[in-house]
C-alpha cells in the first residue's frame, strides 16, 4: 500500500506531507535555468503526539522539509495537510502558533540586539496572547522556568550566555505561543557533548508535559534514535525508508540506511573492533544532476540496469516499514 | 588493580573531603557583568582620543552657536552706525567716547563688516545656521534613504530591481544644476506664500534658497544612505533570526523596523554622522554662490562670500568663518570615524 | 620499548586578551609512543585544539606558552624559533584541520599547493613533485589523480578536500599526524571513508596519529590511548579499554552517560552533566569541574586535585580518588 494513498484518520494525524517538492532555481546564464531539486515527490505523515526523525546527509533535504512544512519556503508543488487542513497556500498567520521552529544554530537564531525577556516576548506580542504587561510578563518569566531558566536571565543579551543556555532561550521562544507541533532543525548539532544531553531531555520533558508533536531533523543518528519513535531516512530528496526507530536500526533493508547506520561510530571499543562496517565508495552526487532512476544507484552495491532508469517507489514491506529499493529481498537475505 | 599510592601533604584536612553542597558551588559559577551593544561601543568610543577631542569641539561649536547668541549683547542684524569696517578688538570713536563716558562697551572680538554688524555673532548665528541645515538636512535623508533602501532590499526581486535603477538614475542628476533651478522656479510662489498665509511667514526669514537647498536634499541625496542601508538589510535577512521572526508570525514591517534597521543602527549613526559635514559643506558652497541663505540671515559660506572683497585689508574675515567651517567638518568626520570603529561589529570578538 | 615520540611536561599556556588572561593550557602533561595513536577528547574550551596548535609552534597572538616543555622527536618545540620550526612542519609533524575548505587556498590548485610541501622539504625537482603528487592522491584514494591535480579546491566535494589535505599532511611522510577534528564537517558517510583511510595509511608509512576530536565513537573505534581533556586540564588518560569501561573520573563518567548509544537495545534515558562549561577568564581555585560534579567535595572546590595513577596507563585527577587512597591507608594500617 502506497503512503501517499494511505487516508489520515483526522484524529491521528496531525500533519501529512503529501508529494512535496521544492525545487530551488539555480540561473545559468540568460536562457537557461537548472533547478536544485532539495525535495522531490516527498509523503509522509505524523502522527499527533510522536516524534518523527528525519535522518541524511548534506544535500538530502531534511532541513529544507522541516522549513517547507512552515511554509518558510514556499513549496514548488505538493500539499501539506495540518490537522485535516490543506495549509500549503493558505495565510499561515493562524497557523504560526500552532506550528513552530527550533532553529540549529543558537548564535545566529537570537537577536543579538534584543534582550531575552524581548525574544521571548515577541511571539506573544505579534500573536497578542498577553491582555497587559502584567501578564506578558508573567508569561515570559513562565517561559525561562520551563526550560530551567530565570528572571534574572530576563535583562540580559544573548552574547552573554553559552550556546546550551542560548538554545534553551530559542526553545522558549517557540513554546511561548503554545505550539501543537514544533520542527527541530538540527537543534543540538552546534552544542558541546555534555550540554545535548541536558537539552534532549528537556525535549522529552517538555513533549511528555505539553503534548507535542516534534519533526526531529538531525544527522547525529544515535541522538535521532534515542528521541524519535518513527525515522525516515533522506537522500538526495528523496524518501528512502521509513520505519519505526528500533526496526530502522536494526532491521533496515535500504542499502543506504545500512550503510548510513553502519557508518555511525559506536563509543564502544570492544563493539566497534567487532563491526562489520559497510563503508561507500565515492561522494554524494550534486543535487543540481540528480542521477536518474534510483538516486542512489551511483553508490549502490546492488545498482543494476533497472536502478539506473526506474524510479523505485515507496512502498510498505511490513507494518508501518516503508522503504523505496528495487532489491528489497537480495537485500533483506543478507 | 594496583593503586599507587600518592603520599599526601600536611595542608590537607579530612573536614574537606565532605561533600559540597550547592551553595558552594554555585558561588564559584558568576555570571559576568551584562555588557549591552551600547555600553561595548562608548567604552571602546572613549579610549579613541581623537573622537573625543573631536566630541569636544563639536560641543564647544554647539553651546556658541545655539546658546551663546541669546547672551550676547549684540545681534546678527544689527548694524550699528559709526562702527562700520573695524578691525579686531578695535573700537569706533563713538565707542570709545562713551568708553569713556564710563559705560561699558562689549569688544568686537572680530571687529564688524562693512555695514557695521558684529563679526562675531554673525559667525556663531551662522555656525547655527550650518549646523542646522547639516542636522536637519541629514534626518530628512536618514528617514527617506533607510526607508527605501531597507524596503529594497527586503523584498529583493523585480522590487529591488526597479527601486535601484531609480536609485541609478537619480545618482546622475546634476544637484547644483536642480539648486538653481528650483531656487529660481520656487522663488515666486514661495514668495506669494510667505506673503499671503501668516503661516508660512518663516520662508522669508529662512531665505528661499535654503528651502530650495532642503527640497532638493530630500529629492536627491538620500541615495547614498539608501544604498548603503539596502546593502545591510541584504546581508543581515540571510541572518536566522530573521526567519525566526517569520516563523513566529512577525510581518514584513515589524521584521524590518525591529529586527534588520535595529540590527543596522551602528551603520546608520555612522553614515548620518559623516552625512553632516557633507551637508554643510554643501550648503556654505551654495551660500558662498549666493544660493543659500538670504541676507541678512548669516552663513558661514556667504560671511565667506562677503569677505572676498575685502581680503587684502580685512584678511581675517574670510579666514575666521572658513576655519570655523573646517573645524566643523573635521570634528564631524574624525566622531564619524571612531563611532565606526566603535561600533562596528566586525571588530568585536 | 618504543621510543617516545612526543612529551609535553606541565605546559601552561595563556591567552593575554585585551579582557584579562585566558588559561587555554593550565598545566598538562601528555606523552605519547611512536605508532600510537592517541586521542584528545574534549569540549569547546578543554584546550585540545590549543594543544594542537602550541605542538605545531602554531600558538595564535596574543596566546603564550607561560610553562613547561614540549618534547617531539628530539626537539624542544618551545624553545625553538621560528625558523627552525618551518623545517620540521609539514616534514616531521603535519596538522589536518577540521575545515578543508578553510584550509586550503581557494586561488590555487590542488597540484600547486601539493608541490609546495615538497619544494620547502625535500629537493626533487618540479617533474619528480608532480610524480610524487600524483602518488599521494592515489595514496589518499583520489580518483584520476592527474585531472585533480590541476582542479581548485572548490570544485571538489568536501570529502574530497580533507583527502587532498591528508595528502598534503603526508607528502614528507611525517612521523606524527595531528588531526584536529578532521570529520566534523563531514557526513557520517565520508567520515567512515576518511577514519578508514588514515588507519591504513597509519600502518603503510608507520605514522603515529594524534586525533582531537568530541566524539566519543570515533576515539572508540581508533585510539589505543586516549587523554580527557577539561577546561585546559587533563583530568584522565588511559587506554581506549580502560576509559569506557573503568572510567575514574566524574567528567569520563558523565560524558559516557550522557551519550545516547545507538546498538543499546532499550531506551535508557540520557543522564546528562548539569551546569555550564567553565568560563576560562574566571575559572574557579579547585578542579574545574567541580561545580557540575555530582561527587564535589569542598577540598575540590579550593584545591586543583593532584593526579592518581590506577595503572602504568591510566591515572586520573580527582580528589575522590585522593580519598580512597587515604581511607585504604588507614583501613590498612588498623
Amino acid at each position: 500500500m502506497s503512503l501517499a494513498n494511505e487516508k489520515s484518520t483526522k484524529n491521528n494525524t496531525l500533519v501529512e506531507v503529501r508529494n512535496l517538492k521544492q525545487y530551488f532555481p539555480v540561473s545559468y546564464g540568460l536562457f537557461s535555468k537548472k533547478y536544485i531539486k532539495a525535495i522531490d515527490d516527498v509523503s509522509f505523515n505524523i502522527k499527533r503526539g510522536e516524534t518523527l526523525g528525519l535522518v541524511g546527509e548534506s544535500g538530502c533535504g531534511k532541513t529544507t522539509t522541516g522549513r517547507s512544512i512552515l511554509r518558510l519556503y514556499e513549496p514548488t508543488g505538493g500539499r501539506i495537510i495540518y490537522d485535516g487542513v490543506d495549509i500549503t497556500k493558505v495565510d499561515m498567520k493562524p497557523y504560526r502558533k500552532k506550528m513552530q521552529i527550533v532553529f540549529q544554530d543558537p548564535y545566529a537564531s537570537l537577536d543579538p540586539r534584543m534582550t531575552v525577556g524581548d525574544i521571548i516576548g515577541e511571539p506573544i506580542d505579534i500573536n497578542k496572547l498577553a491582555g497587559s504587561k502584567k501578564e506578558r510578563t508573567y508569561m515570559i518569566l513562565e517561559m525561562l522556568n520551563r526550560v530551567g531558566l530565570n528572571s534574572e536571565h530576563a535583562n540580559r543579551y544573548p552574547h552573554e550566555f553559552s550556546g546550551g543556555q542560548r538554545q534553551r532561550i530559542g526553545i522558549a521562544r517557540a513554546l511561548a505561543v503554545n505550539p501543537e507541533f514544533i520542527v527541530c532543525d538540527e537543534p543540538i548539532s552546534a552544542l558541546d557533548v555534555s550540554i545535548q544531553a541536558q537539552i534532549v531531555n528537556m525535549f522529552e520533558e517538555l513533549q511528555e508535559k505539553m503534548g507535542l508533536t516534534y519533526l526531529f531533523i538531525a544527522h547525529d543518528i544515535s541522538v535521532v534514535e534515542h528521541i524519535s519513535n518513527r525515522i525516515g531516512v533522506m537522500y538526495l530528496g528523496k524518501l528512502v525508508e521509513l520505519a519505526d526507530s528500533h526496526e530502522l536500526v536494526f532491521h533496515n533493508v535500504h542499502p543506504y540506511t545500512r550503510s548510513l547506520i553502519s557508518a555511525v561510530p559506536i563509543p564502544d571499543p570492544a563493539s566497534s573492533r567487532k563491526r562489520k562496517r559497510i563503508v561507500l565508495e565515492g561522494d554524494v552526487p550534486s543535487p543540481l544532476n540528480p542521477p536518474s532512476g534510483c538516486r542512489f544507484c551511483t553508490r549502490c552495491p546492488y545498482a543494476d540496469e533497472r536502478c539506473k532508469t526506474e524510479e523505485p517507489k515507496l512502498t510498505e514491506i511490513s507494518n508501518g516499514h516503508y522503504a523505496a529499493c528495487h532489491h528489497l529481498d537480495k537485500v533483506q537475505g543478507n | 588493580m594496583d593503586n599507587k599510592k600518592k603520599p599526601l601533604s600536611f595542608h590537607l584536612d579530612v573536614s574537606d573531603f565532605l561533600p559540597a553542597d550547592e551553595r558552594e558551588k554555585q558561588s564559584m559559577v558568576v555570571m559576568r557583568e551584562s555588557v549591552s551593544f551600547w555600553k561595548d561601543g562608548f567604552r571602546r568610543l572613549r579610549k579613541n582620543k581623537l573622537a573625543m577631542a573631536s566630541l569636544v569641539v563639536i560641543i564647544i561649536i554647539m553651546i556658541s552657536a545655539f546658546i551663546v547668541p541669546s547672551f550676547y549683547p549684540y545681534s546678527y542684524e544689527q548694524q550699528i552706525r559709526g562702527s562700520e569696517n573695524l578691525g579686531i578688538m578695535e573700537y569706533s570713536d563713538a565707542e570709545i567716547e562713551r568708553i569713556k563716558s564710563g559705560e561699558e562697551v562689549f569688544p568686537h572680538i572680530l571687529g564688524t563688516d562693512s555695514l557695521g554688524r558684529d563679526l562675531m555673532i554673525r559667525i556663531m548665528v551662522g555656525s547655527k545656521i550650518s549646523l542646522l541645515v547639516g542636522i536637519v538636512a541629514s534626518a530628512i535623508i536618514l528617514v527617506i534613504g533607510s526607508a527605501y533602501g531597507s524596503i529594497a532590499g527586503y523584498f529583493g526581486g523585480k522590487v529591488d530591481m526597479i527601486m535601484m535603477r531609480a536609485v541609478d538614475i537619480i545618482y546622475t542628476v546634476p544637484d547644483i544644476l536642480i539648486i538653481i533651478l528650483l531656487s529660481v522656479t520656487l522663488k515666486f510662489p514661495l514668495k506669494e506664500l510667505a506673503d499671503n498665509v501668516k503661516a508660512f511667514a518663516w520662508i522669508n526669514t529662512v531665505g528661499i534658497g535654503l528651502i530650495s537647498i532642503f527640497v532638493v536634499f530630500s529629492l536627491l541625496y538620500w541615495v547614498g544612505m539608501a544604498r548603503i542601508v539596502r546593502g545591510q538589510v541584504l546581508m543581515l535577512k540571510e541572518q536566522e533570526y530573521v526567519v525566526a521572526a517569520k516563523a513566529l508570525g512577525a510581518s514584513d514591517s515589524r521584521i524590518i523596523k525591529k529586527h534588520l534597521l535595529t540590527n543596522s543602527i551602528g551603520t546608520l549613526i555612522v553614515t548620518t554622522t559623516l552625512q553632516i559635514p557633507s551637508s554643510i559643506f554643501t550648503e556654505s558652497f551654495l551660500s558662498f554662490l549666493g544660493l543659500g541663505v538670504s541676507a541678512p540671515m548669516p552663513s558661514l559660506g556667504s560671511l565667506a562670500s562677503q569677505a572676498i572683497g575685502g581680503i587684502s585689508s580685512y584678511p581675517h574675515r574670510l579666514m575666521a568663518p572658513a576655519i570655523v567651517i573646517s573645524l566643523i567638518i573635521l570634528s564631524f568626520n574624525l566622531l564619524g570615524d571612531g563611532l565606526r570603529d566603535a561600533f562596528d561589529p566586525r571588530l568585536k570578538n | 620499548m618504543r621510543k617516545t615520540l612526543l612529551d609535553i611536561k606541565n605546559l601552561r599556556l595563556s591567552f593575554f586578551t585585551p579582557a584579562g588572561e585566558v588559561k587555554a593550557l593550565n598545566d598538562i602533561s601528555i606523552s605519547m609512543q611512536e605508532g600510537d595513536v592517541l586521542g584528545i577528547v574534549g569540549e569547546s574550551g578543554s584546550g585540545k585544539s590549543v594543544t594542537a596548535s602550541a605542538i605545531m609552534g602554531l600558538t595564535a597572538y596574543p596566546g603564550k606558552i607561560i610553562g613547561g616543555t614540549i618534547d617531539f622527536n628530539g626537539h624542544r618545540i618551545n624553545e625553538m624559533s621560528e625558523k627552525e620550526m618551518r623545517k620540521i612542519r609539514g616534514k616531521e609533524v603535519s596538522m589536518i584541520f577540521q575545515d578543508p575548505m578553510t584550509s586550503l587556498n581557494p586561488v590555487y590548485t590542488i597540484g600547486n599547493q601539493i608541490m609546495e610541501v615538497l619544494k620547502l622539504h625535500t629537493d626533487l625537482n618540479k617533474q619528480q613533485a608532480y610524480e610524487r603528487s600524483v602518488e599521494l592522491l592515489k595514496l589518499v584514494g583520489i580518483n584520476e589523480p592527474e585531472k585533480r591535480l590541476k582542479q581548485y579546491p572548490h570544485e571538489l566535494s568536501g570529502g574530497m578536500r580533507q583527502r587532498v589535505m591528508i595528502a598534503i599532511g603526508l607528502a614528507c611522510e611525517p612521523k606524527l599526524l595531528i588531526a584536529d577534528e578532521p570529520t566534523t564537517a563531514l557526513d557520517v558517510t565520508i567520515q567512515a571513508q576518511i577514519l578508514e583511510l588514515m588507519m591504513e595509511l597509519k600502518n603503510k608509512i608507520n605514522m603515529s596519529i594524534i586525533m582531537i576530536t568530541h566524539d566519543l565513537g570515533i576515539v572508540a573505534n581508533m585510539c589505543d590511548k586516549i587523554v580527557v581533556m577539561y577546561a585546559g586540564k587533563v583530568v584522565e588518560t588511559g587506554t581506549a579499554d580502560e576509559i569506557f569501561y573503568n572510567p575514574k573520573h566524574e567528567y569520563t563518567k558523565g560524558l559516557l552517560r550522557s551519550i545516547p548509544k545507538l546498538d543499546s537495545e532499550k531506551h535508557e534515558k540520557l543522564i546528562p552533566i548539569e551546569g555550564t562549561p567553565v568560563d576560562l577568564l574566571n575559572p574557579p581555585a579547585g578542579c574545574p569541574f567541580a561545580p557540575r560534579c555530582g561527587q564535589c567535595m569542598k577540598i575540590c572546590l579550593k584545591r586543583m586535585p593532584e593526579f592518581t595513577e590506577l595503572s602504568d596507563t591510566h591515572k586520573s585527577a580527582c580528589w575522590m580518588l585522593q580519598k580512597e587512597a587515604f581511607e585504604q591507608k588507614r583501613r590498612e594500617e588498623k
